[in-house]
């Protein structure tokens, strides 16, 4: 067996905090039952009282209403249902016909406006500066009669920039357009505060906070027009139909517990030694995303000269799990989109790595990373023909 | 699709063989960019009298893949003259290895067209080389045998994903058998301007999605 993997994997998944299994194992063991109406037998009852405790948590996290909050298969249910579901409503009900994204969003967003944009809808793609955040004034100049809504992150996936999603919010609503948000990378890391801040819809996610996969929200506030997707029975205010995930929600809602600031600001530090110890210890990294206004739990850098699968593949044989923008790395081939978007070329794409801190993390791992990626880069470069002088 | 490295790869990948530059060497060659991903230099000891390729040395700007068919390509040159290395492929480069995912084999044809580049780079300085080729219809074709069809792992032009070549002027269209949104659409369309572009009598690449 190896050592234990040192896993800073986290935005895209995360181990399943012990307490999150306890509290599921009696909904799937004992109160097994569907949520039934009141009138019914008491294990559904109880069943039913456990999804909606489970809804008022991650309601109460949000400052929003447990009635607000519709409980999906995921991240990606979630932002299919905000934007397909504005989109048809808007369509039919008052003929509008466009979408406003950003060029970063991740691919829940990204492909799902796609496949509007093949329908007939015309979106349009918001650029961002350099440091990922959106182009406020651009926002502003896209928006017109037709537009349904307007679909901003609240933070990026891969480099971790938090978009100032008051401001963004507050132009939509002097618009009289629709904002969702994707919040997959900040729920419980970063507070949003419905009662403040007028966003209408927010994708949520539970397996990035050390809850289980297979199971999102996504926040609708009161009186947003939204089209069903999933047909069937009249589960989740009639807006998702299926056989409610208990076991999952009940996951879902004590990963939200879980959570707290001291926690947050732990993992703020430790992203802050990570991306201070390689910057000082190996030379021409570059930072991406801002140094300041991102999640406290994501560092992406570039190491110049040389290829991210390769850093990848070399920091698994010694048990760190990363991601890299790198597209050999990637299932197209592509570079990732979002080094691309942030004005960066290819080969500050390829050099990429992303490290992202969970829970589970803490400052002796940190260090080791930072020594095991030094020895790494150093061994690499002396394989690469290129940052020698010569180029 | 599917299967990830195995151990010789792996083994080539953390220790590769014939890494570095040569002083005064008698062919190099710079293959692929940075911009475009993965980049290798090449650089040939090469006997002027039996041709014979004395010694040889890489460096790689790229993946695992990269890396590793860099390495058991330089071994199987060494001692090869230069008509024999030629002919070295980069199947055989593969099968070497034991095999490379199927998603990684266009990572691992840059080492060998690095190779050919040295040696044709070695025969210009020789004054040996042939002459510059008109880009033809046969040429394109030629050309896109080392475009790779990420699906299947082998060139496009074998698995029937060209629709047509045409040439005309020195502006080349290739009409693709893929939808334009398909997944590996704009990394086949970039693998193929890269192989085109840079001919001496190329002025424009056009690739079309013509639909599967």
């Amino acid at each position: 067996m190896k050592e234990e993997t040192i896993y800073l994997d986290n935005a895209a998944s995360t181990k399943v905090d012990e307490r999150v299994m306890e509290a599921m194992e009696p909904y799937m063991l004992e109160t097994y039952a569907v949520a039934t109406s009141d009138f019914a037998y008491s294990m559904g009852i109880e069943a039913k009282e456990a999804l909606n405790s489970a809804r008022e948590k991650i309601a109460d996290r949000l400052k929003g209403d447990s009635e607000e909050m519709i409980f999906t298969s995921g991240g990606t249910e979630s932002s299919n249902l905000a934007l397909k579901g504005a989109a048809e409503k808007l369509l039919e009900k008052e003929g509008k016909d466009h979408i406003v994204i950003s060029k970063i969003e991740d691919f829940p967003v990204l492909n799902t406006a796609k496949v509007l944009e093949k329908k007939g809808f015309e979106v349009t793609y918001l650029d961002v500066d350099q440091e990922g955040f959106v182009d406020i004034e651009q926002l502003e100049g896209s928006l017109k009669d037709e537009t349904i809504l307007v679909s901003i992150q609240h933070a990026n996936q891969e480099i971790g920039t938090l978009q100032d999603i008051e401001k963004i919010a507050e132009i939509c609503e002097d618009h009289d357009v629709l904002y969702h948000a994707d919040a997959t990378h900040t729920f419980g890391r970063v507070p949003l505060d419905v009662s403040k801040i007028p966003v209408d819809m927010i994708t949520l996610s539970s397996h990035t906070i050390h809850g289980p996969r297979g199971i999102g929200a996504l926040y609708v506030r009161e009186g947003t027009p939204l089209k069903k997707q999933m047909d069937g029975g009249f589960q989740e205010n009639n807006l998702r139909a299926g056989v409610e995930n208990i076991p999952a929600a009940v996951g879902f809602g004590k990963a939200v517990e879980l959570i707290d600031e001291e926690e947050n600001e732990r993992l703020e530090e430790m992203r802050d030694r990570l991306i201070e110890g390689i910057s000082s210890k190996i030379p021409d990294t570059v930072l991406n995303g801002p140094r300041k206004k991102r999640t406290p739990q994501n560092a992406n850098i570039t190491f110049q000269y040389v290829e991210g699968e390769s850093i990848t593949l070399h920091l698994d044989m010694r048990g760190i799990a990363v991601s890299t923008g790198s597209a050999c790395f990637s299932k197209s081939l592509e570079a990732s989109h979002v080094i691309l978007g942030i004005g960066g070329d290819h080969e500050r794409a390829h050099g990429s790595v992303r490290f992202t801190l969970g829970r589970f993390n803490d400052e002796e791992q940190v260090k080791k990373v930072i020594e095991e990626a030094a020895e790494v880069i150093e061994r690499l470069r002396e394989i690469s023909p290129l940052g020698k002088g010569g180029e | 699709m599917g299967m990830s490295y195995n151990e010789k790869v792996i083994e080539y990948f953390k220790n590769p063989k014939n890494v570095g530059t040569l002083e005064e060497p008698d062919g190099y060659a710079k293959e692929g960019s940075p911009a475009c991903g993965d980049m290798v230099s090449l650089y040939l000891k090469v006997d002027d009298e039996t041709r014979e390729i004395t010694d040889i040395k890489f460096e790689s700007y790229g993946c695992a893949s990269n890396i590793a068919t860099g390495s058991i390509i330089t071994e199987m040159a060494k001692g090869k003259t230069i008509e024999e290395a030629k002919e070295i492929t980069w199947q055989e480069a593969a099968e070497e290895l034991g095999g490379l995912p199927d998603l990684k084999t266009h990572c691992s044809v840059l080492a060998v067209d690095a190779l050919r580049e040295a040696i044709r780079n070695y025969e210009e300085r020789q004054g040996i080389g042939e002459e510059k080729r008109e880009t033809t219809q046969e040429v394109v074709e030629e050309r896109l045998t080392h475009v790779m069809n990420p699906m299947k792992g082998r060139d496009v032009m074998k698995t029937g994903l060209i629709d047509s070549v045409e040439v005309e002027d020195g502006s080349i269209t290739v009409n693709v058998a893929l939808e334009s949104d398909h997944q590996f659409a704009s990394a086949i369309k970039e693998d193929i301007e890269e192989k085109l572009e840079p001919r001496w009598d190329v002025e424009k690449v056009v690739v079309r999605f013509v639909g599967g």
